[in-house]
């Protein structure tokens, strides 16, 4: 991907004021500044799937909530667990997961596959919701976020909130990296020739289904890392992060900031955040009132979403990217 | 089990695979005939629940409820179709997703700015609160009723479907598009015809399911995802596909309930995975 001059510097410009935010942001906004991290890393993860591979995913929000709550069973009652064996064993799960509802979805397409998506997920929703083991619809809670250690020493101590905000921006940055390693690799090309024209992939003689399918595997498995930063944030997990509101609001992320850039859902992340916390503290109770209005308005006015604003304000000379 | 209880579990899983039916045939037809997936029809059948409710008290009478609250179904019905759905035809599924979505969060929280966050209960009207006694059980009457009442307006679908003018148009529709429309059917209001009743019909499950459910927010979302459940099982598109997914999703369910009690959410999803391993297109689907 090469960007305009004009978004590289917004980019820069948006990593250089996160990476200064915690030395004079409050408290309150660096908390919900980690949360819009978080909400980039788990859209770019769905933009994986939708704006590069053209898999509709309407169940994305299983896996994020899936590894949360693989992170609250590890967590021993008595203290914190080590990073080495939490964030291995939430990954591990996850794509499992997303390996088995990923092989029954990959052979539909279309509506099929939104609704296939989506079905699994509630599968995973109503699990949760009703196995009292795990705090049922209420959550359970996470009382320890895990440690860093490499032998004796610690790299780094989550507890502190400087320390975790960091943590979170790093994860950011390298889960922006890698998913724009793997679409310049080989495999890139292959999804996005199959997101173009299907057909014509597999008459190249690609396995489209197996690619779709290591797609769905590795947007899963990177929408659970999000989820295991949640849950380490919020200290808390319930049925709801893995329900369909959840999975809702994701794929309006990825349209609000733009499908197909990678940059553009974490610019929606930010923009749908901010909005949320704004509407919240007018409407209070019915926000969700204006969101809808919001989300009809971005589908009728805004389908390229805020990368498709950019690009046409600044491409003036109507360069293809 | 003895056979009385599995009677009474029969029935029940069929008296809720017809209300099933006639949220999802709603969903398939509009899907089928014009390539819309909307995720708002569940939103129907809350909003239908919530008119009988309402009308209910105003009317103290289940039947001028749902006499009041059909039309306004439709209108209402119709007015969405004209201010929202219209502009979805030409898009992809993702953004008729999105918009529908928004539309729930609408709708949703008009129901609570209306009605509030309370569960309420329609009472079942008095000729029909005998019960029927079976074995040492009993059997309410009015669970029979909402089969049959059901059973004839999947009868009255057929016959509207394949045997009037307008079901010719809508299956014309459905498959050639150009076609019909170059022969002079106005087929956008053919669309909004469809649309209007697909409501309806969520609506009206939704109002004569309101004495055996409580009424309360967010019960559009749960029977949405169970009507996609059941299309999915059926094959998108098929009418016939959506009777049978959704008397086996109602019969899965309700006996999910008795012999695996601790998985029994899960057990129509384990069906629908099941069925899509056999045929990805569903049971009655064209292709997938």
């Amino acid at each position: 991907m090469t960007h305009s001059r004009p978004l590289l510097a917004l980019l820069i410009l948006l990593l250089a004021g996160l990476t200064a935010f915690p030395l004079f942001g409050d408290e309150f906004y660096q908390e919900l500044v980690i949360r819009l991290m978080i909400m980039g890393i788990f859209a770019m993860s769905l933009d994986l799937l939708i704006g590069f591979t053209g898999l509709v995913s309407f169940g994305h929000a299983a896996f994020f909530g899936l590894s949360g709550y693989m992170l609250a069973i590890i967590t021993p009652e008595a203290g914190p667990v080590s990073i080495w064996i939490a964030l291995p064993f939430c990954l591990l799960v996850t794509a499992g997961a997303a390996l088995v509802i990923g092989w029954f979805s990959v052979r539909t397409s279309g509506i099929y596959f939104i609704m296939i998506t989506l079905a699994f997920a509630q599968m995973f929703y109503y699990y949760f919701n009703e196995n009292q083991d795990l705090g049922g619809s209420d959550g359970i809670f996470i009382f320890y976020k895990p440690t860093i250690f490499i032998g004796d020493f610690q790299l780094l101590d989550l507890n502190n909130p400087h320390s975790f905000y960091y943590f979170v921006l790093i994860s950011l940055i390298i889960s922006y990296l890698v998913l724009s390693i793997i679409l310049k690799a080989p495999f890139g090309q292959v999804i996005r020739g199959i997101h173009a024209n299907e057909a014509r992939t597999r008459a190249l003689g690609f396995n489209t289904q197996r690619y779709k399918l290591i797609s769905f595997v590795i947007a899963g498995t990177l929408a659970g890392f999000a989820g295991f930063l949640e849950a380490n944030l919020a200290g808390i997990m319930s049925p709801a992060h893995l329900g369909w509101h959840e999975s809702g609001t994701i794929m309006m992320v990825v349209i609000l900031g733009g499908m197909g850039t990678l940059y553009g859902p974490v610019l929606g992340a930010f923009a749908m955040g901010f909005l949320q916390d704004y509407l919240q503290e007018i409407w209070s109770a019915h926000w969700l009132l204006p969101m809808g209005i919001f989300v009809i308005a971005v589908v009728l006015f805004l389908p390229g979403g805020i990368a498709g604003l950019i690009a046409k304000l600044t491409d003036k000379k109507g360069d293809v990217k | 089990m003895d056979l009385a209880t599995f009677l009474i579990q029969v029935l029940n899983g069929v008296q809720y695979g017809f209300t099933l039916f006639l949220v999802a045939s709603g969903l398939t037809l509009i899907f089928g005939m014009m390539g819309i997936i909307n995720l708002a029809h569940g939103a129907f059948y809350m909003i239908g629940a919530y008119l009988s409710f309402w009308l209910f008290g105003i009317t103290e009478s289940l039947w001028m409820a749902i006499l009041l609250g059909l039309p306004i179904m439709i209108v209402f019905g119709y007015v969405i179709e004209r201010l929202a759905i219209s502009f979805l035809y030409k898009r992809d599924h993702l953004y008729q997703v999105l918009l529908t979505y928004g539309l729930i969060l609408i709708l949703n929280e008009m129901q609570k700015i209306l009605w509030g966050s309370d569960f309420y209960s329609v009472p079942v009207p008095e000729i029909l609160s005998a019960s029927i006694p079976m074995g040492n059980q009993e059997y309410p009457v009015y669970r029979l009723f909402v089969s049959f009442v059901c059973m004839v307006v999947a009868a009255g679908m057929y016959v509207v479907i394949s045997k009037t003018k307008l079901g010719m148009m809508i299956r014309a529709g459905a498959t050639h598009r150009e076609m019909t429309q170059a022969l002079g059917i106005n087929i956008s209001r053919v669309f909004a015809i469809v649309f209007s009743l697909g409501a309806a019909l969520a609506g009206f499950s939704g109002m004569i399911d309101a004495p055996l459910s409580s009424v309360y927010p967010g019960m559009g979302d749960y029977i949405l995802i169970i009507s996609f459940v059941v299309i999915v099982i059926g094959g998108i598109g098929s009418l016939k596909g959506a009777f049978v997914g959704a008397m086996l999703v109602g019969l899965a369910d309700t006996f999910g309930k008795i012999l695996l009690p601790e998985f029994s959410s899960m057990v129509i999803y384990a069906l629908m995975a099941l069925v899509l391993i056999w045929r990805p297109q569903g049971l009655f689907g064209r292709q997938a």
